[in-house]
């Protein structure tokens, strides 16, 4: 009885979007080595998340360490809004040479992808805010998984005493200077996810194995 | 769906081998399936008797150790950096693990799946042969580290050993053997008249064991059993056999599998039946044939010119793969100048055998040209002379005819090794290029004092000799005397400068290829004369001009002319780039059309090759400029 309000509006969502909400239904936090994580990056058309739009998503799924190429997710969205001051970034035109899907078919297409996985992006609240405004636009809630900021579980992995040297805000190329990650296809959505994927595991490695590498402490802290 | 993350695996495979041996739609298959692993230092991806994986493994970042345990102690096999595969033995043979694979520091590799690798492989004998090599390689091998630690290192990288993998093993057809009831010193004395390492103990014909210089050693020399003892005391057994139509590969194989350097071939492939032969590991290798020292070593013991030709066709097969794997174009050049160097000296040794008496004289026998730039790497036109000790005037004709009469056996049996006879015979079996030292002062005074131009072709040949083989003190008399006569003659530096700005640029007006115009090689682009020819003359005239001795190779002395004068050390360092990679795109097309490859088929290059080929030719300009400037050189033509 006590989601009354919600269950009505449930009525109108489509199966897909029911399917998703049914994986949350189980209080499913495991051990943090055989969770599956996934990490992704959004290309957008700017920083606005009412203006602007998701132009491509790309996701890599990382489980035991390790990243199986064949469950990489990948997709290029059809979008009216188009700024060309962003297309030298991320190099996508309006007219590009790759297959596009609506918004509503990237999104059935990315929750059947994430399941109830724990979310891994950079500056997550940029892309957790442009999915979440995209959902909503399309008739559907927001996003129910649990997210992991890698820039700031990164300043979190650094040890007290060198606090005060940190950034305020390191940004994805500065996360691959420091933990040396290769920078290959930098700035294309999937790309990112996989550098995101990459710098992800290496702060898992450099945390305190006892102390830190516990849920309340990567989710929260 | 577009898969950009498996095409960026497919960019880092195919720059590695066996996976630059897979076309890259093939390669995206596999890429496809790849699984990225991230290891902690100190995180084990298998151990040793676990069964094997679905996946086998490339460094992607990172290094991997590879540990033999025995007794619990561990022994560090090998490191895998990036790109080195590992972990093998499951597309080679359905058993557990060997080793034991752990993270060395962070590593990141990148998990192959076999099932499609081997789909993809199909009938891809190369990609096969190159993965039974790095499984050699890595398997923990007794008979290798104890004997020889550099045996796989030449022959490790290797993708085009053509079809030798798969050539029956040539075996040992008389093995030694020695009874049952031999004691070890009879054992040991017949191992030492044949000059052998090791013996098979046998029973009625049939191989019961195998003794070897390490059980002598281990178990003799120790004095854990008198040298009195029966061998049946001493021996290995039960031996390894073997059939006889066994292949190379599989030879090897048996060997690693098993630790061991020797197998018995047998009537029937069992210990039950006859013993025909014995195969070691030296003998897989020579079959291999293609490391630098098994080659030497097959040059030196050769006593025949036919034998001598054998081996040096292997170095072609060598050379052929070192430039697939671009190894550095210097250590190619050393190593092959190394073989010829060692042919050229194995047929004097066997001619002067041929001769009727010692030679009456000291002499030094010399190589012209590229052999003696030493940056000779296919078979080209032999340039040689001889040089010999003074003698009284009375004498000279009958010692002159002498060395004539065994030049003439080398230069024929180079000929039959495959070094043509050099069109305009300049070569020691040429009374010319057959004289006493005297002679040769004279001769080199003449062309410096008095240069003209057909001095300028001969000497442009002549002054890069080095000797070979005999008296190293003729040849260093001879080199001081002509930096004496140098001393004095700007004439002579301007004819040589004139011959090294002689053919221009190698480009048109409009960036185009200037290829010949007529011919036989019409429209083919000549990269010696137009390319390599202008650095290779630059090159001496500035070492001449700066009296430096000693140093032949053309990269070389750009090199030292970078030392000496520090303020165009750019412009010699492009022209030793240069030359290096000129030489190179000569090599691979002379492999390619089984010629010299002085004539390059343009449209036969990619685009990036036409570029990389036009980077090379803004040093020679330069040079050209700079050689105008500094021996005055402008109103001399």
């Amino acid at each position: 009885m006590e989601f009354n309000w919600f269950k009505k509006k449930q009525d109108n969502y489509p199966e897909f979007y029911l399917a998703y909400l049914e994986r949350f239904k189980k209080k499913a936090k495991g051990l943090i080595e055989d969770t599956r994580f996934v990490a992704f990056d959004t290309e957008t058309t700017g920083f606005d998340k009412k203006e602007d739009r998701v132009l491509s998503i790309g996701a890599v799924s990382i489980v035991h360490k390790t990243i199986p190429v064949s469950n990489s997710f990948e997709l290029y969205i059809h979008q009216d809004i188009f700024k060309s001051e962003t297309v030298k970034i991320h190099g996508l035109m309006k007219n590009g040479d790759y297959e596009k899907v609506t918004e509503l078919e990237a999104i059935k297409a990315f929750l059947e992808y994430i399941q109830n996985s724990v979310l891994v992006a950079h500056h997550a609240g940029f892309d957790k805010n442009m999915m979440n405004e995209m959902m909503l636009r399309n008739g559907l809630g927001k996003l129910k998984n649990k997210f992991i900021d890698t820039g700031v579980l990164f300043k979190k992995s650094k040890h007290k005493i060198y606090q005060d040297t940190l950034q305020k805000h390191y940004s994805l190329d500065d996360l691959c200077k420091e933990l040396n990650v290769p920078k290959v296809d930098r700035h294309t959505a999937s790309g990112d996810a996989l550098i995101t994927a990459m710098i992800f595991l290496k702060i898992l490695s450099r945390l305190d194995k006892r102390k830190h590498l516990k849920w309340g402490y990567l989710l929260h802290g | 769906m577009k898969n950009s993350i498996a095409e960026r695996v497919c960019d880092f495979l195919k720059i590695y081998p066996p996976f630059d041996l897979i076309k890259f739609k093939k390669l995206l298959e596999i890429a496809e399936e790849v699984v990225i692993v991230y290891l902690e230092k100190g995180d084990t991806l298998f151990k040793a008797d676990q069964p094997a994986n679905e996946y086998f493994y490339i460094v992607r970042a990172g290094a991997i150790s590879l540990f033999h345990t025995e007794n619990d102690t561990q022994e560090l096999v090998t490191i895998n950096d990036t790109g080195d595969i590992f972990g093998v033995r499951p597309l080679i043979a359905r058993e557990n693990y060997k080793l034991t694979a752990t993270a060395n520091e962070e590593t990141i590799i990148y998990a192959l799946p076999i099932k499609n690798f081997q789909s993809a492989t199909e009938n891809n004998a190369k990609v096969y042969k190159y993965l039974i090599t790095a499984f050699a390689t890595n398997a923990y091998d007794s008979y290798t580290t104890e004997e020889n630690n550099a045996i796989f290192k030449d022959y490790l990288p290797n993708t085009s050993q053509d079809i030798v993998n798969f050539q029956t093993a040539n075996y040992t057809k008389t093995p030694i053997t020695c009874a049952k009831t031999s004691t070890l010193q009879e054992a040991a004395s017949l191992m030492c008249t044949h000059k052998i390492g090791c013996i098979i103990v046998v029973d009625n014909k049939k191989p019961v064991g195998i003794i070897t210089n390490s059980d002598i050693k281990n178990k003799i020399a120790t004095g854990k059993f008198p040298i009195t003892t029966a061998v049946t005391n001493i021996m290995s057994s039960p031996v390894i056999t073997a059939k006889k139509d066994l292949t190379v590969a599989d030879g090897q194989l048996k060997m690693i599998k098993n630790s061991i350097g020797h197998l018995c071939i047998t009537k029937d492939g069992t210990v039950n039946s006859r013993l025909i032969g014995v195969l070691t590991h030296h003998d897989v290798l020579v079959t291999l044939g293609n490391t630098p020292s098994v080659i030497l070593k097959e040059i030196k013991r050769a006593n025949r010119t036919k034998k001598l030709r054998i081996a040096r066709l292997k170095a072609n097969t060598l050379l052929k793969s070192y430039l697939e794997q671009n190894i550095p174009l210097t250590h190619i050049i050393n190593v092959i100048s190394e073989i010829n160097d060692a042919v050229t000296i194995r047929a004097i040794e066997i001619a002067l055998k041929k001769m009727p008496t010692e030679p009456p004289v000291a002499f030094s026998w010399l190589a012209l040209g590229s052999q003696g730039r030493r940056e000779q790497l296919l078979f080209t036109d032999q340039d040689n002379a001889l040089v010999f000790e003074d003698v009284p005037e009375d004498k000279y004709e009958e010692t002159q005819a002498y060395f004539l009469q065994l030049a003439k056996y080398v230069t024929k049996s180079l000929n039959k090794i495959g070094f043509e006879y050099c069109e305009a015979d300049m070569m020691a079996v040429n009374p010319e290029w057959c004289k006493s030292i005297s002679k040769w002062k004279t001769q080199f005074q003449n062309w410096i004092l008095s240069p003209d131009d057909k001095a300028i072709l001969l000497s442009s040949i002549f002054f890069d000799y080095s000797g070979v083989y005999g008296n190293e003190k003729l040849v260093d008399t001879l080199s001081e005397s002509i930096f004496e006569a140098l001393g004095g003659s700007s004439l002579f530096y301007k004819f040589l400068g004139s011959e090294a700005i002689k053919s221009p640029t190698p480009l048109g007006i409009f960036k185009q290829f200037l290829v010949e115009q007529n011919g036989e090689q019409k429209d083919l682009f000549n990269i010696k004369s137009r390319g390599l020819m202008p650095l290779i003359d630059a090159a001496r005239l500035l070492v001449l001009s700066n009296q430096i001795k000693n140093v032949n190779n053309t990269y070389e002395r750009y090199e030292k002319m970078a030392e000496i004068d520090p303020n165009n050390k750019e412009l010699y360092e492009s022209c030793a780039y240069a030359f290096k990679a000129l030489s190179k795109f000569k090599t691979k097309q002379g492999l390619l059309h089984n010629n010299s490859g002085k004539f390059i088929k343009l449209e036969t290059l990619t685009k990036e090759e036409k570029l990389k080929l036009k980077r090379c030719f803004k040093p020679i300009h330069d040079i050209q400029e700079t050689l105008k400037l500094r021996f005055d050189l402008k109103n001399f033509i």
